[in-house]
């Protein structure tokens, strides 16, 4: 008994990052699901669905927000950083573990607790789950009589986003101690292996964001049940009755939300980056063109990052000389992102590509990063965001940037590490099946919608048609989007089974599977100096050799 | 995979476009569009080409890209987003600088959940004041009007905008409950109505006819049933349509 319970009360950051993947597994089987039927309605909106009925207006918006929240915070902020950098990153650094692996582990626990409430929100309430969005702007969500949802279940997911900020903030305490404080002697930062600086600069965005996010989660509860009028104006009215009796403003909560929710973006794609350039180097054998720049980028994104809150609230009122200054730094943010592309593709250039699925995934990722992130500077520019603003073009740039290449890094993540977790290989025929699959549907997915924001089809309209608008002319686009969806998440069922399988009966990976030079692949003793930069691959005395980090420069001789 | 997906793109972009503009500014936010879309398409369509060009390439290169060549290919895309900042911020501040032009004519949008109101100030060009307290949409006052105050005697209101051709209008938005986004498609206009906060925007309709007003910022249930029209008539039915409106509130009284 005292044996299973410390397995799982685990202090081991390795357990822990597997527990986060599975937490994450589960948020995303749930948001999956809750999209499909979003996409499902969107197309046949009088359908009866099994366990729903005919979806009504205020479900469908619960939908959302609940897809929505589930998928920034529970998966693409728990899986690459708290997931990943649980699993590798003191074995990259060569530390023997965590700074403080107490506190890690009771952000864990803090993170269940919060993903158990948001869940409870949508199924233990009278009113269902929230309806005003992830971005829960006031005063739509400060009162419980603006509609259905909006009280208990709102105050619920104020109580889980609340423990979230507390859990992710530990964490990332936790991995910008061990980054700076436990790294092995030699293992200076121009040694840090890429993923490592992501982690890094994702785990300040998130000590600066989540504190942001906490203050302001719990002002609006205080204006829900002390009394306070943080976010609600004087005067204002809900159902004839006048609420508003101090002198809030909406516009608080738009500059604290985004304050956060702009780095929350790049906490969800840093990894990613850091991961696919460590794959790039890996399955091209060649080093990283440019590692100090790639770095610096890295970091610039993540200072830029923290400046460009603005560009959301472009025709929200802030003063239109703001919005000039928030478009220059958006803007700006495009050059180091731009900056890594390039890096990217020069590493690639040479071809001779290991087309293993990890680095499919990985490339998956950067063609993504690609396509979603041009769109980038199309929005940025605050005359053209007039028109796309919470249109769907913005729906297909989000689901590109973030979603989709945040996902596909996570899948590179697993499909690397998985021998790590498991001393197995995962199977190459099913992994390449499941790239390919998920690569086209995804874009069948989610190009399209850019067209659908073209035509000027606002974000949260659960139907095509209305009193003054009709979009049934994107009735077929629309078809085809349900369609790619299904077969989107079909293919995740080939992911699934593989790992089923593989993690029983699949290939024994043996030590260093993918040849790699970072020191999470030692299994032996890590010495005590490090005198190995990370990527030192693309050798002159023959082709495919390489020195892992934990080798000595002497002993090669 | 790309020449199928390109040929689908183009059919499809020929159904799915942007409504059609009747606007004065909007034929150059749109003609920016358009470049920018198709810029980074061809940007986007590059990318992917050099990517399969890695994948097709079996034989490992022995020559690296130099880095003089990552570094003048990023000047060229710093140039490009220049381009693009300076290019949209000309029209940003054509169109949000500066206030309306002293002729412009002035109407009040409102937003309740979940319906549009548009006030037009009068002869007397001012609006009268509001008060919450006496909002109530059955008795026929939505806004809350104050019956004591002379200036909002000769206010009208509406449920749709009836704009002339022709003249810059100056909008002002407010919301009575939650946030709301006033979005003209047709008009390439969209600005929040936030409650608390008095919002403004002008802009010239050009073509006359009718243009769905939509809700662009979610509201709660009744969220996407919150559209209302906007009709651009000739100046001259623009002149009938409010004194009509102005007789029937004076029958009223």
């Amino acid at each position: 008994m005292r044996r299973a319970l410390g397995k799982v009360f685990t202090t081991d950051h390795r357990r822990l990052g597997v527990m986060y993947l599975l937490l994450a597994l589960a948020a995303v089987a749930v948001g999956t699901t809750l999209s499909l039927l979003m996409r499902f309605h969107r197309v046949w909106p009088n359908a009866v669905i099994p366990g729903f009925g005919v979806m009504k207006p205020e479900d469908y918006l619960a939908l959302v927000t609940m897809h929505g929240t589930l998928m920034v915070f529970f998966v693409l902020t728990v899986a690459p950083q708290s997931g990943f950098a649980n699993l590798v990153l003191p074995g990259q650094i060569g530390a023997r573990g965590m700074a403080f692996p107490k506190i890690n582990a009771t952000s864990f626990w803090l993170t269940l607790v919060s993903f158990l409430v948001l869940i409870s929100a949508a199924h233990l309430t009278a009113g269902g789950a929230p309806i005003s969005g992830w971005t829960s702007y006031p005063p739509l969500s400060a009162l419980p009589a603006a509609g259905p949802g909006q009280g208990l279940g709102m105050d619920l997911w104020l109580v889980s986003i609340g423990i979230f900020c507390v859990a992710a903030w530990l964490s990332a305490l936790n991995m910008l101690a061990t980054i700076v404080g436990k790294r092995r002697a030699g293992m200076t930062w121009a040694r840090l292996p890429m993923t490592v600086w992501s982690w890094l600069v994702a785990s300040v965005l998130t000590l600066l964001a989540f504190v942001v996010l906490l203050a302001a989660v719990g002002m609006l509860f205080s204006d829900r049940h002390f009394g306070t009028n943080f976010f609600i104006p004087m005067g204002d009215m809900i159902n004839g009755q006048v609420v508003g009796h101090g002198n809030g403003s909406p516009m608080l909560w738009l500059q604290l939300f985004w304050f956060f929710g702009h780095p929350e973006v790049y906490i969800a794609v840093l990894p990613g980056m850091g991961l696919a350039t460590s794959l790039f180097a890996n399955f091209s054998r060649r080093r990283v063109a440019g590692y100090k720049m790639m770095a610096g980028m890295l970091v610039a994104i993540g200072l830029l990052g923290l400046l460009v809150w603005g560009h959301h609230m472009f025709v929200s009122g802030i003063n239109p000389y703001a919005g000039t200054a928030f478009a220059a730094v958006t803007m700006a943010i495009a050059v180091p992102s731009t900056a890594e592309v390039i890096g990217w593709l020069a590493t690639l250039w040479g071809g001779g590509l290991r087309l293993r699925t990890p680095m499919l995934f990985a490339l998956g990722f950067l063609s993504f990063f690609i396509a979603g992130g041009l769109t980038g500077p199309i929005l940025a520019q605050p005359s053209l965001d007039v028109y796309l603003h919470n249109t769907f073009f913005v729906v297909a740039h989000f689901h590109l940037i973030m979603a989709m290449a945040g996902v596909f890094g996570v899948f590179a993540g697993v499909y690397y590490w998985f021998p790590l977790m498991t001393g197995r290989l995962m199977n190459e025929t099913l992994g390449k099946v499941h790239f390919w699959v998920s690569l086209i549907a995804a874009y069948g997915t989610f190009l399209p919608m850019h067209f659908a924001g073209l035509a000027g089809e606002p974000r949260h309209y659960d139907r095509l048609t209305g009193p003054a608008m009709n979009f049934t002319a994107l009735l077929p686009l629309e078809r085809g989007i349900t369609y790619s969806a299904l077969l989107l998440a079909a293919a995740q069922g080939i992911f699934l089974w593989n790992v089923f399988v593989s993690a029983r009966r699949g290939r024994v990976a043996g030590v260093n599977p993918w040849e790699s030079t970072t020191l999470e692949w030692e299994n032996g003793e890590v010495p005590s100096l490090i005198e190995r930069g990370p990527y030192e691959y693309e050798l002159p005395q023959g082709e495919g050799g390489y020195h892992p980090q934990w080798e000595s420069p002497v002993k090669q001789e | 995979m790309l020449i199928p997906a390109a040929y689908a793109l183009l059919k499809i972009g020929r159904v799915v476009w942007m409504p059609v503009d009747g606007s004065l500014h909007g034929p150059a936010a749109d003609r920016l569009m358009w470049w920018n879309l198709v810029a980074l398409c061809a940007i986007a369509v590059a990318g992917h080409l050099w990517l399969a060009f890695a994948m097709l390439r079996r034989k490992p290169a022995k020559r690296s890209v130099p880095a003089m060549a990552r570094w003048v290919l990023l000047a060229g895309f710093c140039g490009m987003y220049a381009w693009m900042a300076l290019t949209a911020q000309n029209l940003w501040a054509e169109t949000r600088y500066e206030g309306p032009l002293q002729t412009a004519m002035h109407v009040e949008v409102v937003g309740v959940q979940f319906q549009w109101y548009f006030r037009y100030p009068g002869p007397d060009a001012t609006y009268g004041v509001t008060r919450p307290r006496l909002v109530n949409a059955a008795a026929g006052n939505p806004l809350g009007i104050d019956p004591r105050d002379a200036n909002g005697r000769d206010d009208v209101v509406s449920s749709v905008l009836v704009l002339p051709a022709g003249r810059e209008v100056e909008l002002r938005l407010r919301s009575l409950d939650v946030m709301h986004g006033f979005f003209i498609p047709g008009m390439r206009l969209k600005e929040d109505a936030i409650p608390g906060m008095t919002l403004h925007v002008h802009f010239t309709p050009e073509k006359v006819g009718t243009y769905p007003i939509l809700c662009s910022q979610v509201c709660g249930l009744g969220h996407d049933r919150m559209q209302a029209r906007l009709m651009v008539v000739s100046p001259a039915d623009y002149a009938a349509w409010i004194a009509g409106r102005e007789r029937a509130r004076e029958a009223e009284e």
